[in-house]
């Protein structure tokens, strides 16, 4: 069904953000059109989301030319629902910027770029042609550099060196990986691809091209060994920056392998051992590193590695158990990991450190902030019945099935790491008194109670939608369900996509 | 006329990987623009050459009576050249601010300790 409406998500930010390019320096301006567009991004794509719920996949065709021929963008249930939580997010991250960030980095465009980037991120989820894709790929990395780099900090910017190095690497092979494809098939729509791809006579050069695709989104996710990038660069900018990369840029690159692994190149036993061992050695060494950090964010930084090697393995194996398991982590896993780094910012900002060891006492201060707190990392570990434990159910189940032993000990491994080291965290910043040696700057205390306000809502937000996902799993479930249906038989988004 | 293409996108690939593999932040630099250079070389290579058919319907005819050149392959690398000035322009005010900053131009010097973040 052709719906022009699809694209309401991604011009939503579009308009914020030439909005706050004409409110340029007015930082009060900036901050409340950021969070009434974000908000509603968040209506806009909720709309969307029950409109492709209960009406089946939306498509429009750019300029009205006729897919295959021109540039389609598609909206089914995984896009729909990675919109909605990515806008869920972004409000999340827009409302804790207005006191999050410093004045400073505003007046130098802070807010539009964000707004561009969460449109780049609308756009790469919502479109269903692979050149399109790499475009928004293209918006997704040069505001991320800009956010990176905004401040000058020495630690940020050299970060941001081997940021953009391996981001620009990624899209190289991105698009010489379309390139090959173009050259085999003579095609870019990602429907078309689907069905011209199994008609190559030369599968094993489909393998290969296949090949460029997995290092292109591999490094963009940070699946082993292509990760490094992300520990060595995420702790240098502010948390409000951190907590977009960390939520949502590496699970593009999960987007990413999702669609273009289960729509054009539906992988072969060669892939999915591939896969699996890359999913098991992304956990285990997610997790060793996870466990030296002592700095909270690049704590952070190493369970986001660990975390996507849940995900690939779950892809890995591609049952629909396995699939449903993917993605309900993903859904999971952008909310928490947000979150985890927006608390970061709020740690910061209490204590004005995010080393442990001069960390303490936050329990003692602020019981009720920190109880908030304890939700999100209780439902980062994955304790029933909240978020992060239905996802591991089934990818447990899934690994039993399919015989696949080494990845339930990793999946147990990485989840074991990752509640020794959050609950390590937890009694070094909450538990523990502070160091005598060390002076606590407090800029949390002496905020009005408005700013305030806007530093915790933010958390209570995603807390509360984490809360809704894990304690009303089942509706979680049957989406899931839906959406692994639809990726394993890819028939009616075909369909949708080049008409019957 | 594809042969020499071909030698070229690989002298270009090759060239690219070797220079990022260098300490140097400006051969990183240099690899990456010989990178992108290659993938646009390789996208007009494998988009099919024909020589002097361009994709313009004569004023009679409805339909294409030749085979012709392929418009899009020329469509994606125009696109991707104006993304990679960008994202280059960008690289080299990025690298020059840290090469101020840090004063080295070796990619083993851009290491803080842990110690030392806040």
């Amino acid at each position: 069904m052709i719906d022009n409406y699809i694209l309401a998500p991604v011009f939503i930010h579009l308009f914020s953000a030439i909005l706050q390019l004409i409110a340029w320096r007015k930082t009060v301006t900036q901050r409340v059109i950021s969070i009434v567009g974000s908000l509603m991004g968040v209506i806009l794509s909720a709309q969307l989301f029950s409109k492709v719920y209960k009406g089946g996949i939306l498509t429009m065709n750019a300029s009205n030319w006729d897919s295959p021929f021109g540039i389609v963008f598609v909206a089914d249930l995984l896009s729909t629902t990675l919109v909605l939580i990515t806008s869920i997010a972004a409000l999340a991250v827009s409302i804790f910027s207005a006191t999050g960030i410093s004045r400073q980095r505003m007046l130098y465009g802070y807010f539009p770029i964000f707004h561009f980037l969460v449109m780049g991120l609308n756009g790469a989820f919502l479109t269903g042609d692979i050149f399109n894709l790499y475009v928004w790929f293209e918006v997704i990395i040069i505001s991320s550099f800009v956010l990176m780099t905004l401040g000058g900090r020495k630690t940020q910017l050299e970060g941001a060196v081997k940021y953009m190095a391996m981001n620009i690497l990624a899209s190289t092979f991105f698009l010489t990986g379309i390139a090959i494809l173009y050259g085999i098939t003579g095609s870019l729509n990602m429907a078309d691809l689907a069905i011209r791809v199994k008609l190559i006579e030369n599968q094993s050069l489909i393998g290969i091209t296949s090949c460029f695709f997995l290092i292109g989104f591999g490094i963009k996710s940070a699946v082993f060994p292509l990760y490094y990038w992300l520990p060595s660069s995420y702790h240098t900018p502010p948390s409000a920056v951190a907590a977009t990369f960390g939520g949502l840029l590496t699970k593009v690159g999960i987007y990413a392998i999702i669609r273009v692994f289960s729509l054009i190149f539906v992988p072969d036993d060669f892939t999915k051992n591939l896969l699996m061992v890359l999913a098991i050695l992304t956990i285990i060494t997610g997790s060793l590193g996870a466990l030296i950090k002592i700095n909270i964010r690049r704590l952070f930084s190493y369970l986001i590695v660990c975390h996507i090697g849940f995900m690939i393995g779950g892809i890995a194996m591609f049952t629909k158990i396995a699939l449903m398991g993917t993605i309900f982590y993903l859904i999971h896993d952008i909310l928490v990991k947000t979150n985890m780094f927006l608390i970061a910012g709020l740690i910061r900002q209490i204590r004005g450190t995010m080393n442990m060891a001069s960390l303490g006492g936050i329990y003692a201060q602020y019981p009720k902030i920190s109880l908030l707190i304890a939700i999100v990392l209780f439902s980062l570990v994955g304790i029933p019945p909240l978020s992060g434990f239905w996802p591991k159910l089934y990818l447990f189940e899934a690994s039993f099935t399919n015989n696949q032993y080494a990845f339930a000990g990793a999946l147990i491994f990485g989840s074991f790491v990752t509640l020794y080291t959050i609950a390590k965290m937890w009694s070094e910043v909450f538990w523990k008194d502070v160091p005598e040696s060390v002076v606590v700057e407090n800029n949390f205390e002496p905020m009005p109670l408005f700013k305030k306000t806007l530093l915790v809502l933010p958390i209570g937000l995603l807390a509360s939608v984490t809360l809704y996902v894990g304690l009303n799993a089942e509706v979680i479930i049957i989406l899931v369900g839906k959406i692994a249906d639809q990726l394993i038989s890819t028939q009616p988004y075909i369909e949708a996509v080049m008409g019957k | 006329m594809e042969l020499l293409l071909i030698i070229l996108i690989g002298l270009l690939y090759g060239s690219g990987v070797y220079l990022i593999l260098r300490r140097s932040m400006v051969k990183l630099l240099l690899g990456i623009m010989l990178l992108g250079s290659g993938a646009n070389l390789l996208i007009f290579l494998l988009g099919g050459i024909t020589k002097g058919k361009p994709p313009v319907i004569d004023e009679k005819a409805k339909l294409f009576q030749d085979t012709f050149a392929d418009p899009i392959p020329q469509a994606l690398i125009l696109t991707a050249i104006v993304i990679s000035f960008a994202l280059t322009a960008f690289a080299i005010v990025l690298l020059k601010r840290v090469y101020a900053l840090v004063d080295s131009d070796d990619l083993d010097d851009l290491n803080t300790n842990e110690e030392e973040d806040i």
